[in-house]
Formats: C-alpha cells, structure tokens, sequence
C-alpha cells in the first residue's frame, strides 16, 4: 500500500490529528509573516506592478508543492488519488473569483493574509478579518437565493491533466516555465515600473531555476504510477487475501445491506448491456471495465459509509473490475460470490421461473446461465428480494466498514 | 501615586514588542518554505491548506451562539452548526487558529507585531479601514461562493493541479487587476 497520507484520525485518535494540523497552520501562519504578507500596501503594490512579491511567493509555492507531490507520487510514497483536489464548479468558481479580485483590491488581504496582519496588530487587518466575519454571514443567509448557481456546473475531480488530455509530466513542466516566465517578467516590471535596482534579487536563483527544471524533467521522466504498478505494490498482500475468499460476500450479505441505513451501496454491475437488460439487480449501475478508470475520482468523492460491490455473471470479470478499484485506493470494495448466477441461483422466484427456459448446458466463463424468454431488468422479484422470504439463509459475514483515508471536503467546509 | 522616573523599566513582555523590525524574506526563499508546508499537509493529511473556511466556521459558531433556531433553519449554516454539531470541531478551525499563532510568533521574533494601519499616503485612517471592512465582505463572500480562497482554491488546488482551482486563481487576479486602476488613489 501507498503510505502517505496517513490515515491520521482513524489510526493516531483525534488530538494528534488535530495537533498536526495546529502545526501545519502554526508553519503556515509563520511563512506568511515571514513572506511580507501582514502587511496591505506590500500586497496592493502587486497590483500596479512596483513589486510582484505576491506574485513571486505564490507561484514558487506553488512549483515547489507540485514538484514535491508529484515526485513523491512517482516514486511510489504519495498517493495522489488520496489528496483532496478541489471540485471543479465553473461559473460560482468564476464570480467568485472575481469578487474576491474585487474584495482584494480593495481591502488590501486575502484571508490568510488578514489572520497573519491580524496577529501582528495590523488594524487594517483586523478590520479585514471583521469584514471577513460579515461576508461569511451575509453568504450563509443568502446561499439559498443563490443555491441554484452556487451548486450548479458541477464537474467533478478534474485536473489539468484531464482538461488537456496530455500525461502528468508534461503537466509539471509546463507549470514549471510558465512560472518562471513570470517571474522573468515581473522582474521587469519591477526594474522598470517599480524602479528596483537589477541585482536586488540574489543571483542564486538562477540555481534555484535550473533545480526546479531538471526535477520537472525528471519527474515527467518517470511517470506516475499506472494502475498496473499500483496493483503490483498491493499484490503481495490482497491476492492472499483474494484467495482466501476474504471479499467474495455471499448474496443473502450483499441482500442484508439493502436495508442497512447507514450504509450507501453502490451496486456495480460490470457485464454486457444485453445481460444487464435481461435482468439485473435493483439500482445496480451497468459500467464496463473500459468505463471505471473515469469513474473513479468520483467514487473517492463518495460519503465514507459507501461500500462498493461489484457483479459480473459468475466471478471472472468483477474480480478483474475488484482488482482495478482496489489497485486505485477506492475504499470498501467486495465481489459478489458467484455472481449474477449464483444471485439468481439463491433468489429466483416462481415469476422467474416463468420466464426461464431452464439452463444452458455448456456455460461459458462469464455467461448468463440462465436462459430467459423475456427481458427482465430490474421488473421481477429477484431484483429485489424480500428479505423476510430468505431469512434462514447462513453466510459468513465478510464486510469490514474501513473509514477512509481521502478527505472528503477541502479548506472550504 | 505614579512618579514619572526618567529611568523606567521596560517589563519584559513590552520589550518583546520593541524588538527593532527585521526585513521580510526573499520572495522565492519565501515560496520555496511555503511550497514546503503546503507538500507537508498534503502528505501527512492529504488535504491542502485553507484559510476561509476557519472564518466561515468561526461565524458560524457566533451565529449558532445567538440564534441556534435559525441556524437549525438555514441548509448552508445546517451542515456547519446544525443541532448538536459544533462548527469549531473541524481540522480546517485548527489551521486557522495555527496560522493566527504562527504569524504572532513570526511578528514577534522579528520585530514586526505593532499596532498600526498601513494605507496608501493619499487616504485618511479612516478610509482605509471602511475599505478594509468592505474588501473583508466582499473577499469571504467570494470565497464562500467559489468553495475557497487564495489558500484553500488558489494555492493548495494550483498545486495539486485542479483545472477549477486554476480557474478560480485567474479569476481572483482578473478582478483585483481589473479594478486596480479605478481605486488607485486608495494605495498610490
């Protein structure tokens, strides 16, 4: 398994988590001021071009984050589909960008830099920060008016990576060079609008460039790892595992958490359409194998209680589909035993029956046993049994609820 | 019964706040460091850094304090504060609280925590704080709006490579770059 990042308030309890993150913002907090950002005017020169600091902190953060999680993604330590990558929601992302554009401007600080030039005694600062207090307020009463907007153009995890369509590495490079093109000409800017002297900045930097380029071309020399790669670090522990039939769960298991309430099942059935039509189970959700690689931001993006069971008509193809969402962190996924045909074995009713012609004699790998005369769906009683009818049916309980370690919500909850 | 002495002994804590200001760091050492904290919360917690969110939950919180029934009414306040929910217990409150804590200590250490308004010379006092009041309520609704501020959005979403983080940082710079010339008296 990837290690990081840490499961931290399942594993280390809630005080050592909430300890870190005190640390992080202490840290946080500390550059901040250290950077120049307690203080209005410094900030606003940033915008008439006198001094680009802003600028120039923001973006070498920014480079220097990337190139450290996206190294450690490449070798293996950090598992990026873990890390909590802000949802896209294009036009509330849009104005509120602006008016925040708006609310810097005039106001001098962004939030963070109003906390710092608040802990320094900055009154413009503290006065941002009050400022601050009743916008929120303002939003929270008037977020239902709005809610339409604010929740509409949803799109999900999307990265830069999927916007382009082009991989990972080149991603970064690009980042890198945009980065320092702006640096270039800000420092221009700064020459010649600001009046600074030419060697105000250190020479090193130039050694500070050449660093970050050669760590861009490395890690988009190395790549990120594929699925493949991800499931070869996993193998070791969960085709033991897999073997010990330790996430095959039995039908009348996967029936019981049909009426679980705390549990948000998501039944997905990986077999061909034309099966699927025949019959399925009730509000189980058809997908190829070719469709999971881009479902599966979204199911990090599920609520914690979600448990994921796969289906194919006997067990080839959703151990196959098993193996691919646990490969990619996806947490709380089981197979269902036997399948479709074994579901049918267990659950098929006189109405069932009527439609049946009885059993194919030499069933395939992956075929449909049953031989039915009608299309079925989900219209039939063993889409969605009874469970009072099937109450003495024993099984080994399997499912093991894991709490997940992707965060669900970002700095914005 | 105070006899002013012309030899008067500072106490220690005023003399913390004496200390002569140090310069501010060199921008890229400065990113560099910042890059650095924002990899480690990503790493450790797998979650970037956030600043608004704390405010929100903070306001939250005083709202919760003094009219629990209509939070208990509102759908955005609901998920912060409803019933017995307490909006402080969340990571992001630690952040906050973090940040506040670390940039005092910074303030302090080099000489830089001292009560003053830094404004454009063109502008009273009094100016500069309606517009820092203002440009705090129209920042925070923005942020609320977009799911994120500079730090939350911005920062941690540019670095993590979200195409809507990218977004929204283009849209807070378009705005201020686009209204920088209009309020140039307040800052030249």
């Amino acid at each position: 398994m990837i290690p990081f990042p840490l499961s931290l308030e399942p594993t280390y309890g809630k005080l050592i988590a909430y300890l870190v993150f005190l640390l992080i913002g202490l840290a946080f907090g500390y550059v901040l001021e250290s950077s120049g950002f307690n203080k209005s005017t410094l900030l606003a020169k940033q915008f008439y071009f006198k001094d680009l600091r802003v600028f120039k902190v923001f973006f070498t953060a920014i480079v220097t984050a990337m190139l450290m999680i996206f190294g450690a993604a490449a070798i293996g330590l950090l598992d990026y589909n873990l890390i909590w990558v802000n949802p896209t929601y294009l036009w509330s992302g849009i104005v509120g960008g602006l008016i925040m554009g708006v609310g810097f401007i005039l106001g001098g600080f962004c939030p963070g830099t109003s906390l710092v030039a608040l802990a320094t005694f900055k009154i413009d600062g503290i006065l941002f920060v009050l400022g601050g207090l009743v916008g929120v307020f303002i939003f929270g009463e008037t977020e239902q008016l709005i809610t339409y907007f604010f929740n509409g153009s949803y799109f999900g995890r999307v990265t830069l990576m999927d916007v382009f369509n082009i991989p990972t590495g080149v991603i970064v490079i690009g980042v890198t060079l945009m980065a320092l093109f702006m640096f270039w000409g800000g420092e221009k800017l700064e020459r010649s609008i600001g009046g600074k002297a030419a060697d105000s900045e250190p020479k090193a930097r130039y050694i500070g460039a050449a660093v970050v380029v050669t760590l861009a071309i490395i890690i988009a020399f190395v790549g990120q790892p594929t699925s493949e790669d991800r499931w070869n670090l996993i193998e070791s522990v969960k085709q033991p595992e897999l073997d010990a039939r330790a996430y095959q769960i039995h039908p009348a298991e996967l029936l019981h958490n049909f009426h679980e309430h705390k549990i948000n099942l998501k039944v997905i059935d990986v077999r061909s359409e034309s099966d699927y039509n025949i019959f399925h189970i009730m509000d189980s959700q058809n997908l190829s194998l070719e469709e999971l690689p881009s479902l599966i931001s979204e199911f990090h993006l599920e609520p914690a209680n979600t448990l994921f069971v796969v289906a194919s008509n006997d067990e080839k193809d959703s151990t196959e589909a098993w193996k691919y969402l646990v490969a990619e962190s996806v947490p709380n996924v089981y197979i269902l035993e036997g399948g479709i045909n074994y579901w049918l074995d267990t659950f098929a009713t006189e109405y069932e029956k009527e439609f049946c012609e009885g059993n194919k004699d030499n069933c395939q790998d992956e075929e449909l046993r049953y031989i039915f005369t009608q299309a079925l769906g989900a219209s039939c009683p063993a889409a969605y049994p009874e469970p009072e009818h099937f109450e003495d049916l024993e099984y080994i309980t399997k499912i093991k609820m894991e709490l997940k370690r992707a965060p669900t919500g970002g700095g914005c909850g | 019964m105070t006899t002013a002495t012309p030899e008067v002994k500072v106490p220690f804590y005023k003399k913390l706040f004496m200390r002569e200001s140090k310069n501010y760091w060199n921008s890229y050492v400065g990113g560099v460091l910042l890059g650095m904290v924002l990899f480690a919360s990503f790493f450790l917690t797998g979650n970037g850094l956030g600043a608004s969110g704390g405010l929100s939950r903070i306001a939250a919180f005083i709202e919760d304090m003094i009219a629990p029934d209509h939070v208990n009414q509102v759908p955005y306040l609901i998920s912060m504060a409803g019933g017995q929910l307490n909006p402080l217990d969340n990571w992001i409150v630690l952040v906050t609280l973090g940040v506040i804590i670390g940039g005092f200590i910074s303030g302090v250490i080099n000489g830089r925590a001292k009560f003053e308004t830094n404004k454009g010379p063109n502008i009273s006092n009094r100016t500069r704080w309606i517009f820092a009041f203002l440009g705090g309520i129209f920042f925070t609704y923005g942020a609320r709006l977009a799911r994120g501020c500079t730090s939350g959005q911005a920062l941690s979403g540019g670095a993590s490579l979200s195409a809507g983080s990218w977004v929204v940082m283009f849209a807070i710079f378009g705005g201020a770059y686009a209204l920088a010339y209009f309020v140039r008296k307040l800052w030249n």
